[in-house]
């Protein structure tokens, strides 16, 4: 107990989460109790990827359908009422866990989808739809989309065929060596053309945290919107979206320890309010005639046909059992994983990490090379050990292009991890390059 | 280390892994083919050239590739070109079915790659069996004959159109 306290005050950010409750929440994750490979206990560091579930998050599902499941925002009886009622709660507290209000966040099927969503709602908007509200949205040539060699393909590939679309030019802020963007390439590369900046908050690869607000200020200088892939940051940092003065970020349930099939979309209201649909249908309109149909406002207008009404309930209860814990504790907690990372990877000689090196506005996320041995070739000897980490390019091909490498491993932790679970991870790690006879043993 | 592990990384793959075979770029060719694996990114760039062989079937005249990627990948590719290599068109198409047979087989020798049915060629090819017991790893043994096949495949059309060969 002295320990972790010590440690939250060396790490200047307040309370983290003592050992008793980390043992509370990892006896929360059913999962985690399991074994793998011939009876090893699992050591879970792809959380990036996806992360596991607490018993609340599967009761709140399973309540959903045992006692409340009818069709949401339709029908006059109880069982409407209250499915309505949980799916609305559920909203709130996922807006309320990022600082938005509750009509400024909408659902979507995932955070690609979120993306996309931002990104047809542009193109809708350039084809006239949605009137003179919508125009601030309309790309024509001439007009730039900016992004960042760091996206994760889920806010790189939307904005290139968005720019296909539309005539408009996609253009990019580099990496530097550390991993890092290049901030200092914000005053050259967004420009007066620049319609959309879109970046992530938190790279998946590197685990470099973005500082959001050169970023914001650079793009309302001049004009442009602000798109934040906030899917790495809102799990593992307090994240209030509202102070960061995006225009846009989208999330996913998942990697929050929700459930898979749900994602949100931030956007600000009088942005939501001129955005055009994307998606049509039932549940989003007013008046529908043969000849032409008015539309909800919004979130619901971006809500077409029957939502993943049991997967939101998930979400928020996710959301509230993160709450409860307290994202300050939890970004503790984490920081200090992050620097038994980086440390373990260190000790082994012969591995190298892409990202920044230095525990400062990092996650506790390492991607790293191990020399003369494929990325897979790693992975396959860590999960021996019982130990689950992500091989490959983790959906950042032009990340992993600028490092000159065309695969990482990934080793991702998350509120529930132990630093037992990183020495096993070290332990393993240290025995790859003798498996595969490039040196002796190190461990 | 578990026995899964063993098996897996036999000395045979990790031997090709290090020291692969036809591993180049030949200058006369029929058709390059570049093979990706999405999820991990191994990749394969194979060339393949074809001569007429007795009775006008075709054979694999020479082959040549390179790629980088697991040892897996990479020992799978080395093992297939040996495997095929100077042998027809036909046979080799053969030896790729036995081969995904192996891949389908869970990890459990399947009958025909016991005692004497099993062909020469695929000897050291016995090797990934135990690649079939990781079913994320089946895809990287199956790169390099996914690009052989793709390529002699679109060499059978090219060569039998001389207006159109190289």
């Amino acid at each position: 107990m002295t320990d972790t306290l010590d440690r939250a005050a060396q790490d200047g950010q307040g309370r983290t989460l003592d050992a008793a409750e980390l043992a509370a929440v990892r006896a929360d994750f059913p999962l985690l109790q399991r074994t793998v490979r011939d009876g090893r206990p699992l050591v879970y560091l792809d959380s990036g990827a996806t992360s596991q579930k607490p018993e609340v998050v599967l009761d709140a599902e399973q309540d959903f359908y045992t006692q409340r499941n009818a069709a949401v925002h339709r029908g006059a009886h109880q069982l409407a009422e209250e499915a309505t009622e949980a799916f609305e709660t559920a909203r709130h507290e996922v807006a309320s866990f990022v600082g938005v209000a509750d009509d400024e966040l909408v659902w979507t099927s995932n955070a690609t989808a979120g993306l996309n969503l931002v990104a047809y709602a542009m193109s809708n908007a350039t084809l006239g739809r949605g009137g003179d509200a919508a125009r601030r949205f309309a790309l024509a040539p001439g007009d730039e989309i900016v992004v960042t060699e760091a996206e994760h393909h889920a806010n790189l590939v939307p904005w290139q065929e968005l720019a296909a679309r539309t005539g408009a030019t996609l253009r990019w802020l580099g990496v530097g060596d550390d991993g890092r963007i290049r901030v200092d390439e914000l005053d050259t590369v967004v420009t007066d053309r620049t319609k959309v900046l879109a970046f992530t908050h938190a790279s998946n690869v590197t685990g470099a945290v973005t500082p959001v607000a050169p970023f914001v200020a650079r793009a309302r200088e001049v004009g442009a919107l602000t798109v934040l892939d906030a899917c790495q940051s809102v799990p593992h940092l307090p994240v209030d979206l509202a102070a960061l003065g995006v225009d846009f970020a989208a999330f996913s349930g998942h990697k929050m320890l929700g459930p898979t099939g749900v994602g949100a979309l931030y956007g600000r209201r009088e942005l939501l309010e001129a955005m055009p649909p994307v998606t049509t249908g039932g549940s989003m309109v007013e008046v529908v005639t043969m000849e032409q149909t008015t539309y909800a406002p919004p979130p619901r207008r971006f809500e077409a046909g029957t939502q993943m009404v049991s997967q939101a309930v998930g979400m928020g209860a996710a959301a509230t059992y993160l709450a409860e814990l307290g994202m300050d504790a939890v970004a503790a907690h984490e920081r200090h994983l992050a620097g038994l990372l980086l440390d373990a990877v260190a000790s082994v000689p012969g591995v190298r990490v892409i990202g920044p090196t230095e525990n400062v506005d990092r996650l506790a996320t390492v991607a790293f090379v191990v020399d003369g041995v494929h990325a897979h070739d790693v992975g396959q000897v860590l999960d021996d050990a019982g130990v689950a980490v992500r091989v490959g390019h983790h959906c950042a091909q032009p990340l992993h292009r600028r490092f000159g490498v065309a695969a990482t491993a990934r080793a991702s932790a998350a509120v529930y991890t132990t630093d037992e679970e990183i020495a096993v991870f070290r332990e393993a790690l240290a025995g790859v390059r003798t498996f595969f006879g490039l040196d002796e043993g190190t461990a | 280390m578990s026995t899964g592990m063993e098996q897996l990384y036999q000395q045979l793959i990790l031997d090709h892994a290090k020291h692969p075979a036809h591993r180049g770029a030949q200058d006369a060719y029929d058709v390059e083919v570049h093979h990706v694996n999405p999820t991990c990114g191994d990749e394969v760039t194979l060339r393949v050239r074809l001569e007429p062989g007795e009775q006008g079937a075709p054979v694999i005249g020479e082959l040549t590739w390179t790629g980088q990627g697991c040892s897996i990948s990479q020992a799978s590719a080395s093992v297939m070109s040996q495997a095929v290599a100077g042998g027809s068109v036909e046979h080799a198409l053969a030896l790729s079915d036995d081969f995904r047979e192996l891949m389908d087989s869970r990890g459990v020798l399947p009958e025909k790659f016991e005692g004497d049915g099993l062909a020469e060629e695929m000897e050291d090819a016995v090797a990934f069996v135990g690649v079939a017991r990781y079913p994320a790893r089946i895809k990287c043994a199956l790169l390099g004959w996914a690009a052989m096949k793709d390529a002699v495949a679109q060499a059978s059309v090219t060569t039998t159109n001389p207006e159109e060969g190289r």
